[in-house]
């Protein structure tokens, strides 16, 4: 049996982190900054994941920036994270639409649709820490060889697929960035993409900005301009994802997609986020969440997507009622932070404002 | 001491104290209560002392069980404890959850006569009572300066950090998940493993230096080549566990209702979704609940089901009772509770109701044929047996196949199924992993992962020069003469702790 090659140093003080073992790029010195919890320390008492920025989009969608080196060092496109708000809270997996390894953040971009998401809209103020915060997951989009890529993010996939497109553009790829939202005061990040895309289309239902018409009006666009386009890669519902794989299918434009089933872990260990890929079972957690687009079982993601719609209901719709009733309290203090509602009182995972 | 004979000791196995079925089957308190001093006293009485303990070599760990039992009848019970932690970190969850009656329990002298020495009992009342009592052996630790990293806070985890860190390394333990633990954790119901116990012996590895981060995914947040080159590990167990449940591929599957054991485990156990909506996890659980399979997973489904309120709940099992793989203990209780049992049963297919949801599932009756390479006899199917039975939830527990994530993110060597392969020394293909547990062995048991755990931090105590430190931790005085004599260079003198 062979011996380390390092000898240890001298055992005196707190070993490890210093000195000539620090890693090449800085990741020792991260051991232990992460969240740590333990049965001795109350985690919601000091949750690790600081909030260092926000912005909102619209009424329903937001950015938040997390602070986490070594995941910011670590992230890469296509992969997601789980969040925890509180400890009574769900694990919500969202994709990793942007990451800053100078600053050692990660941002996200959340649409709130339901209790979480909106509770998450609400609390989630700068200098609020998350709970639990634990990624990068999923297999990195593998990125290809394709000399011209289309990137198609429909609504909130928009800033999913962000992390792509500034790769293939690094990579050297020609990159046309096709963007869509409802509506102009919905849009976001427009300037992001135009810097970084080569071409870019941006559609909204109702014309109020670009063109006039869905992202797949706009994929049919590229396709005709681009007869050599190589790849697309779509994100958004699944209804869209689904729509541009139905575009690209007769002309056998290779077709990746970005699923988001129901998950639990995200480590493959509950088999929740099964997918039907070319009739095959696939975890998405970690056989994927990209697939190929024209292999997918669409159907069967949106049925299963509806699993627990009864549940989600009653929960809004108790969250909203909780809102509504807690509303002269929260207005008195607007920027409560998070982690002072959570230590509060247990009573803050049910209702908006502490108790 | 008199020496006891089978006929001098009590010929009755002390009962354990029990919640009725009709009580329990409504609430999430344990099951068993546990002994009192008396019971465990009397029990005690019934330990031979054999000159040649066949249930020590029946202990994967192999706990001195006399050697605690009869401490325990001499009145020194914190010795007692000693002894069995010599062995065993965590008494109180191995006493609740180790299938005793296919180890010690079986080899037990006193069992070729009589029911056996409730060793199980013992040993769960002894670990209740450290925690009672705050007890925990904490020896002296000399900084070795070696940096150990483990991954996965499962059995096989603590036990290797806990065994590393009495040696004296620094030891961190990555854990994906919120809370450390493992399937003790996240599968293992709180009415047989409550969460409290679970603390008090995680929080006695803390007391040994070791440090435990969660929400870390090893393998994507850094890998295990980067714990070795850059974040200055000179040692890495993986102990990740066999997560990834297995399907069986017939038509139905996918339809909302059917699901993993673990998912529901987990949303239960974990995610408290029992507690929905003051907990934001959502189960949704079926009004007939039907489970696939009738190993401990399977038991915990079903038995949690029937807590949360479901109104029937089926077993669905291919082989025969008499091969059913649980815990006894915890087949009988699944019985009293009532739950409906299709022995000899494979499921074909689940059924529709037209709008996406289980209505029913569909089986075949089995016959036992010819032994099959298990050594049990193979189930065949009975021709036009068929027949329907309505469900609203299919849950899943036939097993798991190996966690894929350490794979696809390093170079290391793995089996023909995917599990880790290692040598007997548990040494993986890279310099310095080791590997045990479930995602060695596939699903095993909480003491066999533990026992890996241990024997792979033999392993890396070897491959980092220290010399092996656990015969000197229950040293007697005399002991302890030989064990100063320890290389002054090993710095590893850490362990002892004089016996009373
Ligand atoms: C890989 C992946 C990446 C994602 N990335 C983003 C993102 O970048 N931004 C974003 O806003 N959303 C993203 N989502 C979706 C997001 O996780 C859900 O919107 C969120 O969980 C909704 O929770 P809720 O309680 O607010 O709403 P609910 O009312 O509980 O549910 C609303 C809808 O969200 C879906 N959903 C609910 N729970 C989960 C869950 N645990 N996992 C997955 N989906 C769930 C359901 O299909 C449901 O129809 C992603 C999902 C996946 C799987
Ligand atoms: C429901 C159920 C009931 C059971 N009942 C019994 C019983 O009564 N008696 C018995 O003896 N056995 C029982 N078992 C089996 C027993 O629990 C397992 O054999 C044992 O827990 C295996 O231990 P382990 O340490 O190998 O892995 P696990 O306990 O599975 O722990 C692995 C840990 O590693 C973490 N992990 C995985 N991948 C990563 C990663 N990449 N990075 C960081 N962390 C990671 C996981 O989140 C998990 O916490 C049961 C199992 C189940 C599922
Ligand atoms: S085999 Fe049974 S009787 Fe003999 S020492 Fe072990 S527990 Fe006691
Ligand atoms: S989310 Fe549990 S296996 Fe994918």
């Amino acid at each position: 049996m062979s011996r380390p090659r390092v000898p240890p140093a001298a055992p005196e003080g707190p070993s490890g982190v210093d000195g000539d073992r620090r890693g090449g790029n800085g990741l020792a010195s991260q051991v232990g900054e992460a969240g740590q919890s333990s049965p001795t320390t109350p985690p919601e008492a000091e949750g690790a994941f600081e909030i260092v920025a926000r912005e909102d989009f619209s009424d329903t969608t937001y950015l938040l920036e997390v602070r986490h080196a070594r995941l910011a060092q670590a992230a890469r496109p296509g992969q997601f994270v789980i969040v925890m708000t509180h400890a009574e809270g769900e694990r919500v997996p969202l994709t990793i639409a942007d990451y800053d390894r100078e600053r050692g953040t990660i941002t996200m971009v959340v649409q709130a649709v339901g209790k979480t998401t909106r509770e998450m809209q609400r609390r989630c103020r700068v200098g609020a820490r998350l709970f639990s915060l634990v990624g990068p997951m999923g297999q990195p989009t593998h990125l290809g060889t394709a000399r011209k890529v289309a990137c198609v993010g429909g609504g909130l996939g928009v800033a999913p697929v962000f992390p792509q497109v500034r790769a293939h553009k690094e990579r050297g790829a020609y990159v046309i960035g096709i963007i869509g939202f409802r509506s102009r005061s919905l849009a976001f990040w427009e300037e992001k993409f135009r810097a970084h895309c080569d071409e870019l289309i941006l559609c909204t239902d109702d014309g109020s900005a670009g063109l006039k018409g869905l992202v797949t009006d706009g994929l049919q666009q590229a396709l005709a301009a681009h007869p050599d386009l190589g790849e697309v890669i779509a994100i958004g519902p699944p209804v869209m994802m689904r729509a541009c794989a139905g575009v690209t299918r007769a002309r056998k434009v290779k077709t990746t997609v970005s699923l988001n089933p129901i998950m639990v872990d995200g480590t493959g260990m509950c088999g929740g986020c099964r997918v039907s890929v070319g009739g095959q079972m696939k975890f998405a957690c970690v056989d994927g969440p990209d697939f190929d687009g024209h292999a997918v079982d669409f159907d069967e993601l949106m049925r299963r997507q509806r699993r627990f719609a009864e549940d989600e209901q009653l929960a809004t719709a108790r969250w909203l009622e909780a809102c509504r009733l807690a509303q002269a309290p929260e207005a008195a203090r607007p920027a409560e932070g998070l982690a002072g509602a959570v230590g509060g009182s247990t009573a803050a995972g049910r209702g908006p404002g502490t108790a | 001491m008199t020496p006891k004979t089978i006929r001098t000791i009590p010929q009755e196995r002390t009962p354990m104290p029990e919640q009725a079925p009709v009580e329990r089957v409504r609430n999430f308190s344990e099951v068993a209560l546990g002994y009192a001093l008396g019971d465990a006293r009397r029990e005690s009485e019934r330990c031979l002392m054999c000159n040649d303990p066949k249930c020590i070599a029946g202990c994967p760990v192999a706990v001195d069980i006399p050697g605690f039992i009869r401490k325990i009848c001499a009145g020194d019970l914190r010795g007692a404890y000693d002894v069995l932690t010599g062995e065993n970190l965590l008494p109180a969850v191995c006493g609740r959850v180790c299938p005793q009656e296919e180890q010690c329990e079986q080899v037990c002298t006193v069992g070729d006569s009589l029911a056996p020495v409730a060793v199980g009992r013992l040993e769960r009342w002894l670990g209740d009572l450290a925690i009672e009592q705050g007890w925990a052996n904490v020896p002296y630790r000399e900084p070795n300066g070696y940096r150990a990293g483990i991954v996965g806070s499962g059995p096989a985890g603590i036990a290797c950090a806990a065994d590393l860190a009495k040696a004296g390394c620094e030891v961190i333990v990555y854990e994906a998940f919120q809370a450390p633990g493992g399937v003790l954790r996240y599968g293992i119901p709180e009415f047989r493993l409550p969460n409290s116990v679970i603390d008090a012996e995680i929080n006695n590895l803390l007391k040994l230096g070791v440090k435990i981060e969660c929400n870390t995914l090893v393998g994507r947040l850094f890998t295990i080549e980067q714990m070795l080159n850059e974040l200055g590990f000179h040692a890495v167990f993986i102990g990740t566990g066999a997560g990834y449940p297995k399907f069986m591929g017939i038509p139905g599957e996918s339809l909302n209702g059917v699901l993993s054991a673990n998912e529901l485990l987990t949303r239960c156990n974990l995610m408290q979704a029992g507690k929905f909506p003051q907990f934001d996890t959502p189960l949704h659980l079926g009004r007939r609940v039907a489970v696939i399979g009738a190993g401990n997973t399977a038991m915990d489904a079903m038995r949690v089901s029937l807590r949360l309120g479901a109104e029937k709940v089926y077993c669905v099992y291919r082989r025969s009772r008499a091969e059913c793989p649980a815990r006894a203990e915890e087949l009988l209780h699944a019985e009293e509770e009532g739950v409906e049992f299709h022995w000899l049963t494979a499921p074909v297919e689940v059924l529709d109701d037209g709008r996406g949801n289980v209505r029913g599932l569909r089986n075949l009756r089995m016959e036992l044929g010819e032994p099959d390479d298990s050594g049990r006899r193979r189930p065949v199917p009975v021709a036009g047996s068929e027949y329907e039975f309505a469900a609203d939830m299919v849950v899943y527990a036939i097993g798991t196949n190996a966690n894929p994530i350490i794979g696809q993110t390093s170079k290391l060597r793995l089996n023909k199924w995917g599990y880790i392969a290692t040598d007997e020394n548990l040494a993986t293909s890279l310099a310095g992993v080791y590997a045990g547990g479930d995602i060695v062995t596939g699903a095993a048991t909480v003491i066999q992962a533990m026992g890996a755990g241990r024997r792979a931090a033999r392993s890396i105590k070897a491959y980092l020069g220290l010399v092996e430190t656990d015969v000197v931790y229950r040293a007697t005085p005399e002991m302890a003469e030989r064990s100063f004599g320890v290389e002054p260079w090993a710095k590893n003198f850490a362990r002892i702790r004089l016996a009373a």
